[in-house]
């Protein structure tokens, strides 16, 4: 088993003839998930590489060949009307890499998404991928391994570093989640940690916050009050100067909240074993399973 | 990013908030220029990008256009929060028969843009929220719809009895909520929402944080930017398409990705180093990014040492490689550089490191030891 995403999702690719969605399409594919149609104005009609029928629409798309989840790889400018696209076409699930969106505009997609049902992860992630099953987004798949370690984190690279860790070390993945980097985003901590806890295949949790807001406190709040499986938690930015921007546009410390330690602080009150340094991931998991 | 009160003042004044006159000056003599031409009293505000600037002398009154010029020659040799004062707004003093706050976030947790109002007005409203925070009203608008009238005026309500200023506050919530909306802010803020004794309701102050995806696509916001503000470094980089922010340690890094980068000095201070600075790289594969990013962080002469922590995935480690021995090529770096870089094409990233007769590490832990290790042995 996995969350969101699995053997049995199908994804049509928003953006599938730009430069990041035709790279990533084929790295999808080369994984094993199944591709069944791409999206392109102007491109209906065409296949690409040989294999995958582009449409105009994604209703077309959808309409076509049954797809029921959707990637977003196109630039920032078009990225809000594609969700609000996919969502219109029916689809349940949107994953949206794309990096740069108005949060102003995110107020407006949100609400249209969660009427219709629809899940959002990103925007601004490296999305989801279940080992062994499918992979939706960027992450790499030769770093991740099928097993029963579930992870959710707002970052692109940390994440690839701590499964890293894990897969090196014999632990694999259920599903690895990244939720995005931004203020406002579909699915949050908590979306997930219900989902593992929920998931007969995930036997223990992996959380990589980061500073700024609170989502962190809140899902620690959950942990406390609804999980039943382990959870080792880490959060980066704790050298983070306060009221600036730490790539992400989500990281920033604002006044005295926000604040790597008070985040900790949270993760141990709620009984979730926090990591010093991305290495120790293993060895805390492994004590608690 | 932050703007100044002068240009928050502007945003509001074209959503046709009620501002006071007010003019921006770099000098005392052009301060006294302005006072003249506005006759009366005036206030004299510091122009930086600083809270608390009435507590550190950034505030003043003047009575007449020579008090004024007084008040400017002060003020600009001034330094709040290691920031110089360079520019100061002149406004006139208005009479002012009551205060109020009103703001507007944008809010993480309930998804949307939340409007705050409160009687208690021309304080710290962090403090407001702290000690009495029945004395706040608060309501997250619908951005489909907007602030609606109704929802304006119960909040005026809470503010006013006299329903000309609770028309004229509900006014100018709708019109902020504009402001905020069309530039993209994540905060704007009137603090204090006054009403003279003739019972007109005005902004006296001006705040406004926007949202740097949106600036990124608006010259006219683009253009509100204070680059004195920023360390030289910083706007090299963000031109370059990089980010990165200055700080006081003496390891140099360079990364691949916000939450890495900022795991990545986490862990230099885990090991007793101080880091230097936060950059990212992004998500591209460019070698000339590397090659900035090195020009960057060679300029700050307290950097001792440099680590690169490269996770390759859509980065492909060899382009890395590539930028740091082009960069070699191009300027000498005469601090100890620690490679640490694994992930997609790291065999080909090796053999061009081999080349120039550098190694790279493999294990994130191992690298961060040592260049905190190299730092301390050359500071």
């Amino acid at each position: 088993m996995s969350i969101f995403v699995d053997r049995e999702t199908k994804l049509v690719v928003q953006g599938i003839t730009g430069r990041d969605g035709s790279f990533h399409t084929r790295q999808m594919m080369d994984y094993g998930t199944r591709v069944v149609a791409g999206v392109t104005p102007g491109k209906g009609g065409q296949r690409f590489d040989d294999a995958v029928p582009i449409f105009d629409t994604v209703a077309d798309a959808v309409a076509e060949t049954g797809a029921d989840a959707s990637v977003i790889y196109v630039p920032p400018a078009f990225a809000i009307g594609a969700m609000f696209e996919a969502a219109d076409a029916g689809v349940k699930l949107i994953v949206c890499i794309t990096e740069g969106l108005a949060v102003i505009d995110m107020t407006k997609v949100l609400p249209f998404l969660q009427e219709r049902g629809v899940r959002l992860i990103g925007p601004n992630c490296p999305g989801i991928i279940s080992p062994g099953q499918s992979k939706v987004g960027i992450i790499p798949g030769n770093i991740c391994a099928p097993g029963n370690i579930g992870l959710v984190s707002r970052s692109g690279t940390l994440t690839y570093e701590v499964v890293d860790q894990l897969t090196r070390h014999g632990l694999g993945q259920s599903s690895c989640v990244g939720i995005g980097g931004d203020p406002l985003i579909g699915t949050n901590f908590i979306d997930c940690l219900e989902a593992f806890e929920n998931d007969p295949d995930t036997e223990g949790i992996v959380m990589l916050g980061e500073i700024g807001g609170t989502d962190e406190q809140q899902a620690a709040e959950y942990v406390r009050n609804h999980l039943t499986k382990p959870v080792v938690g880490f959060i980066a930015g704790q050298t983070a100067p306060p009221g600036r921007r730490m790539g992400h546009a989500g990281a920033i410390i604002s006044g005295s909240s926000g604040t790597a330690a008070e985040k900790m602080a949270a993760f141990e009150d709620a009984g979730i074993a926090v990591m010093k340094r991305p290495v120790e991931v293993v060895d805390l998991l492994k004590a608690r399973m | 990013m932050n703007i100044h009160e002068y240009q928050a003042r502007e945003l509001f004044r074209q959503a046709g908030i009620p501002v006071p006159d007010g003019e921006v000056a770099t000098t005392p003599a052009e301060v006294e220029e302005i006072a003249r031409r506005l006759g009366g009293g005036v206030v004299v505000k510091a122009q930086v990008h600083a809270g608390g600037r009435g507590k550190a002398g950034g505030v003043k009154l003047a009575q007449s256009p020579e008090e004024a010029r007084a008040a400017a020659e002060q003020i600009l040799q001034l330094t709040i929060k290691d920031l110089p004062v360079q520019k100061v707004l002149v406004a006139p003093i208005v009479d002012i028969a009551s205060e109020s706050y009103l703001g507007m976030i944008m809010d993480r947790e309930s998804q949307r843009p939340v409007i705050m109002v409160s009687p208690a007005g021309g304080i710290d409203i962090e403090e407001v929220a702290a000690t009495t925070p029945e004395k706040i009203f608060k309501l997250a608008i619908d951005p489909r719809y907007g602030l609606l009238s109704h929802q304006a005026m119960g909040l005026a309500f809470a503010l006013y009895d006299d329903i000309k200023q609770v028309r004229a506050a509900a006014r100018i919530m709708e019109q902020l909520y504009q402001a905020f909306v069309t530039n993209g802010a994540t905060l704007a803020e009137i603090n204090p929402l006054i009403t003279t004794s003739a019972g007109e309701v005005l902004a006296i102050d001006a705040k406004m944080s926007l949202d740097d995806n949106v600036v990124e696509r608006r010259p006219d916001l683009e253009a509100l930017r204070d680059e004195s503000a920023e360390a030289p470094s910083e706007v090299l980089a963000r031109e370059a398409g990089l980010t990165f922010i200055k700080l006081d340690g003496n390891v140099g890094c360079v990364v691949n990705g916000a939450g890495l980068a900022m795991a990545t000095m986490d862990l230099v201070k885990y090991y007793g180093g101080e880091p230097a600075n936060f950059l990212d790289i992004g998500g591209s594969s460019n070698p000339e990014k590397v090659v900035t990013a090195l020009r960057i962080i060679t300029m700050d002469p307290n950097v001792k040492a440099i680590l690169f922590n490269i996770f390759g995935g859509i980065t492909r480690t060899d382009d890395v490689a590539n930028g740091i021995v082009a960069a070699l090529d191009q300027f000498s770096v005469d601090v100890p550089i620690v490679i640490r870089l694994t992930g997609t094409n790291e065999d080909e990233a090796l053999a061009i490191l081999e080349g120039v007769g550098k190694t790279a590490l493999k294990d994130m832990d191992e690298a961060v030891k040592q260049v905190v290790r190299v730092a301390q042995e050359a500071a």
